[in-house]
């Protein structure tokens, strides 16, 4: 990505979400976890996971590899069956979630080769789309990547960043409620990270999903989310908000602070964890 | 594009010919000098002349046609139940429990090791010949079927049930699409064996077709009827791999492998 593109990424990035406008639209949806575990065979990779994640709000989860952090994103997503507890979207038991509400970005782009750009995005739509309006709309999210020029590609000749760009479009498409992301960054490079990172906030900014990230990178939690979660030995084991204003200045004293603090408990956990 | 690259490709297309047609040249040379004995290969130009009778008195179309439609019902036969088992198969682990080992077990007879029993089933009819081309091109349609949906990207399938696709949306958007790159291969190899059956049939147990006037033209002792088969052979073989390779290009455009380095430049 070029420099003018990151600058523009900025200039947007400055625009300050308008109070109550995540309200009128209702975008975000509560999620509730109780008691939530999940075994394969022996394995017992969640042990129990209570949490609540108000609406619109954004979670990151962090943790070492094996911890069960994507595990609790495919549980979320119906991917896998819990082997105990429950969870629900929105605040009302009864709330049947409706199709397209939950999505998922992954680690990979996960792009169809055999379809253009557009129909990637498409994707999203989901069965029954409204033909006359898809279209458009998957357009619309493009344009909102910045990958619109691109929509009659093949995935193959775009770079690892635009091919995450459009995953991204993929699952912003149907105006989801909640969005997971399984490290989406995580293969890609430092500058393109970081540009992706202000993309990210920038949407939800501006559509005020619920957000939860997995992600290996702390800085990444600390610029991105309200709340940093711990997942240790499958468990939460910590649970910290940041409540510093954004757009987030990297490297500032206060990312800093937090960043050393996570990272320490992330370290001191699994030091016990070893002794034990 | 400039003209200097036109003209590049042009030759690089010509290339692949020169060495056919200088074969033929040096062929007829030799011939017209005597030192090749007619007894043995008849000149090009005696071929030519040979075919062009065959044309005018109506053998040679009658026989082409007959072997054509033998080959092409045999391969839709075969091809479309090898492709049938071949989606089973990969797509539901029970359907290949109940067929896939007796099926190997059959892959591993020679299929023109049945001629025999073929010919005393079903004598030297059409049906004979048809059941062999479509045992023939049966296997590497099925193998190939099965494997390429087995070997689809199983995080694009994830993605697609995350995605909320139903089953048949995810076998039409992702798992056929994942799997034709295989089905092609198993198509091309298919296409060999089924001219290869087919010649071996109709040279045994025929009483049309172009094998059946090779080995009648071997009766008489004419060298350049033979010679004309076999040339006929190769170039319904060449016509049926370049079809393939045509539909393959025109289905997998999306393959990397298939773009021109224009297209992934940009």
């Amino acid at each position: 990505m070029t420099v003018q593109a990151l600058r523009r990424i900025d200039n947007l990035n400055e625009l300050a979400p308008t109070p109550g406008k995540a309200e009128a639209r209702g975008a975000g949806l509560a999620v509730t976890i109780h008691q939530l575990r999940k075994s394969f065979g022996q394995n017992q990779v969640l042990r129990g996971v209570d949490l609540h994640i108000g609406a619109g709000e954004f979670v990151a989860i962090v943790g070492r590899s094996g911890c069960g952090k994507s595990t609790l994103l495919r549980l979320l997503l119906g991917l896998e069956r819990p082997s105990g507890g429950h969870f629900r979207f929105g605040e009302r038991t009864d709330d049947a979630t409706p199709r397209g509400a939950i999505r998922i970005m992954f680690q990979e782009p996960r792009l169809l080769p055999w379809a253009s750009v557009l129909a990637n995005v498409e994707v999203g739509l989901g069965e029954q789309r409204p033909p006359a309006s898809a279209r458009e709309r998957a357009v619309a999210t493009l344009r909102e990547v910045g990958l619109e020029d691109r929509r009659n590609h093949w995935p193959s000749v775009l770079s690892g960043g635009q091919k995450q760009r459009v995953a991204l479009a993929r699952a912003l498409v149907s105006r989801p409620r909640v969005l997971a992301f399984d490290e989406p960054l995580g293969a890609l490079d430092a500058l393109t990270r970081i540009s992706m990172q202000r993309l990210i906030e920038r949407v939800w900014v501006d559509q005020r999903f619920t957000a939860i990230m997995v992600t290996h990178d702390v800085s990444e939690a600390v610029t991105l989310a309200d709340r940093v979660l711990m997942i240790e030995a499958g468990e939460i084991t910590f649970d910290q908000r940041i409540d510093l204003s954004r757009p987030r200045e990297r490297g500032s004293p206060e990312v800093a602070a937090l960043e050393g603090k996570i990272l320490r408990a992330l370290f001191r956990n699994a030091a016990a964890g070893e002794d034990a | 594009m400039n003209l200097r690259s036109v003209v590049a490709r042009q030759s690089e297309k010509l290339t692949q010919w020169a060495l056919p047609i200088g074969i033929i040249i040096v062929w007829e040379a030799l011939s017209l000098a005597g030192l090749i004995p007619l007894r043995i290969l008849p000149a090009p130009t005696a071929v030519i002349a040979a075919a062009w009778k065959l044309t005018l008195s109506g053998e040679l179309p009658r026989n082409i046609l007959v072997s054509f439609w033998r080959a092409s019902a045999g391969f839709v036969i075969g091809g479309g139940i090898g492709f049938a088992l071949g989606l089973a198969n990969g797509l539901s682990r029970r359907s290949e429990r109940i067929f896939d080992s007796t099926l190997q077990m059959v892959r591993n007879i020679p299929h023109l090791a049945l001629i025999p029993l073929v010919i005393l089933w079903f004598g030297i009819d059409e049906e004979a010949k048809i059941f062999l081309v479509a045992l023939g091109v049966f296997f590497p349609i099925y193998v190939n079927t099965q494997h390429g949906i087995r070997t689809v990207d199983a995080q694009l399938i994830e993605m697609g049930r995350a995605y909320g696709m139903s089953p048949p949306t995810l076998f039409r958007r992702v798992i056929l699409p994942g799997a034709l790159p295989s089905i092609f291969v198993g198509l091309r190899y298919a296409l060999g064996i089924m001219w290869l059956t087919l010649i071996v049939a109709e040279t045994i147990s025929a009483s049309s077709g172009i094998g059946y006037m090779a080995m009648q033209a071997r009766e008489f002792l004419l060298v350049d009827v033979v010679v004309l088969s076999i040339l006929i052979y190769a170039l319904l073989g060449k016509l049926a791999d370049s079809t393939a390779r045509l539909l393959e290009r025109w289905c997998l455009s999306w393959h990397p492998a298939f773009q021109s380095a224009q297209e992934t430049e940009a």
